[in-house]
């Protein structure tokens, strides 16, 4: 770690979020690094605070209920928390640029395919109708897409979900961005499609040297395709580091139950290990540490006090358990 | 010992009319098209393949939840497929369904108390007082508690709800369950809990699953026999460690290689399939999978291909056939 430059850095990350019932720390203190070329997946269960992460990254935050209440996002050295919109859209698609898990809902579904493909071409550069026609047929055939040439004046109801897909890679690609974020792409995808998006992301990946941030709940798409996993409970980090650390030797419980409890892992028609109990709601947190009631290893001290985030040898974890062997505290999370 | 066949399913068969207009001829979906297995007593059998094969389908047609086309469905040795109404409503005391989705398959405006005797007071079983008893059984079974009795579905979390919808299932006590995505709308933690409850719900009461999933991981540890459809059709049906160690059919075989890997440092031979699923509309001529088959010969295109049983692997490919 530490080679490349950092691409996107985010830093105390806080977003909260206005609710009825009061303010929702959704992502509370926050911090990960994407480095150039690299992919770094986040792996956590619904309502982590995963996907408010990548959206507050993007700048995508249903404002005004959503905010950034602290920290910094700084991308290509550049600090784009308090970035006023017309500067964001000049980043977002042309740098950065995001795929979202349900494909259908994400397309327009009163526009045929190469007009919402030529937007991003029109904002951000000077091409003409021809040039980016061309363009567009071009990156369409590059996504594995037959036909691009009638496929361009189709509609999205008139492809499947993994040609949906494709369609939407094609269409954060279009700019070359140098970060990709993926949230949960292939998550509405079966398996053998899931295959084909998986490989076709790589490839681009190899191809183009960008940075992927990938947002997952599968271990094993994490398994297949991350260099580094952020592991996220209860909107903080608890653990980071390379991903064969992670599945050789996680240190802290959760990611050690997430391992656990995939079914391959475990005798046939045997008990599974599970991590008993559910996610806390995000207003009903725990005093000390967020994962103490479902801990098998929690101590008194848990109860009490939240614990900070770790240096280890090889990690970051947030637990108690390795006070002793840590070398600097990282972070503080209040 | 032999296992005693609970289940049989002959030559099921649904098709769907599409209107394509007033004067022009109606098309027909094959969703689910001439499948035939059995389910013995006590074991779990799968259904694999990808979303539009027909495991749903076929799944709420043993339950006569939907009407099939044509063929037979054999239930503890009698023909349910041409039985009435009433007489199907009363034999679903003996075969249950467990749903995908834990929040659409709750009435939200009946408390738990309501949801779980409901099957009991269809069914004219007990007293009122002793079904609030089996209620509170039913509910401690599952991993809830009697202070739950009076809560609404939107009270607990995916993985409660999921229980409750196997309480619901389980407090008539039947023979067969048929789930049907049970555990894929839920959180990875929550997912192992809710297969363990299932696995210990069969031990207790001696019950008989239809596991209907695309996870297959999950498959592969719950079920012991399996089946693989691909356009409503089933290509393989073998013992579970059979498909997963020594799969027959190209399908399968490519299913098997698309699961991600468990550790980045394990190495897998991928066959990535060809384009997407054919639109059942037209399936392909001669064999279905023809198009996106890595090992396609000629007679594939043309014909049918027949089962064939390899002695306890059946399978539906040219290739085996000699």
């Amino acid at each position: 770690m530490g080679k490349e430059s950092p691409l996107l850095e985010v830093k105390q990350l806080q977003t909260h979020i206005k609710t009825a019932g009061g303010v929702v720390k959704a992502v509370n203190g926050v911090d990960l690094t994407v480095y150039a070329g690299e992919t770094l997946g986040i792996v956590g269960e619904s309502g982590c605070g995963k996907s408010v992460t990548s959206l507050s990254v993007m700048g995508l935050l249903p404002k005004p209920m959503a905010y950034v209440e602290r920290g910094h996002i700084l991308f290509d050295g550049r600090d784009i928390t308090e970035l006023p919109e017309k500067e964001m859209r000049k980043l977002r698609g042309n740098e950065i640029s995001m795929i979202f898990q349900e494909p259908m809902t994400s397309l327009n579904p009163v526009f045929t395919i190469g007009q919402q493909l030529s937007e991003p071409l029109r904002q951000h550069t000077s091409l003409n109708k021809k040039q980016i026609r061309t363009k567009i047929i071009e990156m369409l055939r590059s996504v594995g897409i037959p036909r691009a040439e009638q496929i361009i004046d189709e509609y999205p109801h008139q492809l499947s979900g993994g040609m949906r897909q494709r369609a939407m890679i094609s269409l954060a690609m279009l700019c070359e961005p140098k970060l990709l974020i993926a949230d949960e792409p292939t998550t509405a995808l079966d398996v053998t499609i899931q295959a084909q998006i998986l490989q076709l992301m790589r490839e681009i990946k190899q191809e183009k040297k960008m940075s992927i941030l990938l947002i997952t709940h599968d271990l094993g798409v994490v398994a297949e395709m991350c260099d580094r996993v952020v592991v996220m409970y209860a909107g903080q980090v608890v653990e980071n580091a390379d991903v064969r650390t992670i599945f050789n030797s996680p240190k802290h419980p959760y990611t050690r139950g997430l391992l656990a409890s995939m079914p391959n892992s475990n005798e046939r028609k045997g008990e599974l290990k599970s991590i008993p109990g559910s996610v806390p709601r995000p207003d009903e947190l725990p005093q000390g540490c967020t994962f103490a009631p479902r801990c098998p290893q929690a101590v008194e001290k848990c109860w009490q006090e939240r614990p900070p985030l770790l240096s280890l040898t090889h990690q970051f974890c947030r637990c108690w358990l390795y006070t002793h062997e840590h070398q600097e505290v990282a972070a503080h999370a209040t | 010992m032999l296992p005693e066949p609970l289940l049989e399913i002959k030559q099921l068969k649904k098709f769907y009319d599409i209107k394509t207009g007033w004067f022009q001829p109606k098309q027909q979906v094959k969703a689910v098209d001439d499948v035939s297995f059995t389910v013995y007593k006590g074991e779990t059998f799968g259904l694999v393949g990808e979303s539009g094969c027909g495991k749903s389908t076929t799944g709420r047609a043993i339950l006569r939840l939907q009407e099939m086309t044509s063929g037979e469905i054999w239930f503890q040795g009698e023909n349910i497929a041409g039985l009435s109404y009433e007489k199907m409503r009363k034999l679903r005391r003996k075969m249950q369904m467990v749903f995908q989705d834990p929040y659409a398959s709750l009435n939200p405006k009946k408390t738990i108390l309501q949801i779980l005797t409901e099957p009991l007071r269809v069914h004219g079983l007990y007293s009122q007082e002793e079904r609030v008893k089996k209620a509170i059984e039913i509910l401690e079974i599952v991993g809830l508690s009697e202070y739950h009795l009076h809560s609404y579905p939107h009270e607990f979390s995916g993985g409660q709800r999921q229980r409750i919808g196997i309480a619901k299932a389980v407090i008539l006590q039947p023979e067969l369950i048929i789930a049907d995505e049970p555990v894929s709308a839920l959180d990875v933690s929550i997912q192992s809990q809710v297969i363990n409850l299932l696995l210990k719900l069969q031990r207790d009461f001696q019950l008989t699953y239809v596991f209907i999933s695309h996870d297959l991981g999950v498959v592969r540890h719950i079920t012991d026999r399996v089946g693989v459809m691909y356009l409503g059709k089933l290509v393989e049906l073998a013992q579970t460690e059979d498909i997963f160690t020594d799969p027959k059919h190209p399908y399968t075989k490519a299913l098997l290689s698309a699961v991600p890997i468990t550790h980045p440092d394990e190495e897998k031979d991928r066959v990535i399939l060809a384009g997407d699923v054919p639109s059942p509309l037209n399936p392909p001529q001669g064999c279905t999978f023809h198009p996106r088959c890595p090992d396609c010969m000629m007679i594939c295109k043309t014909e049918k291909p027949p089962v064939i049983d390899l002695g306890n692997h059946v399978v539906a490919c040219h290739m085996y056939s000699t």
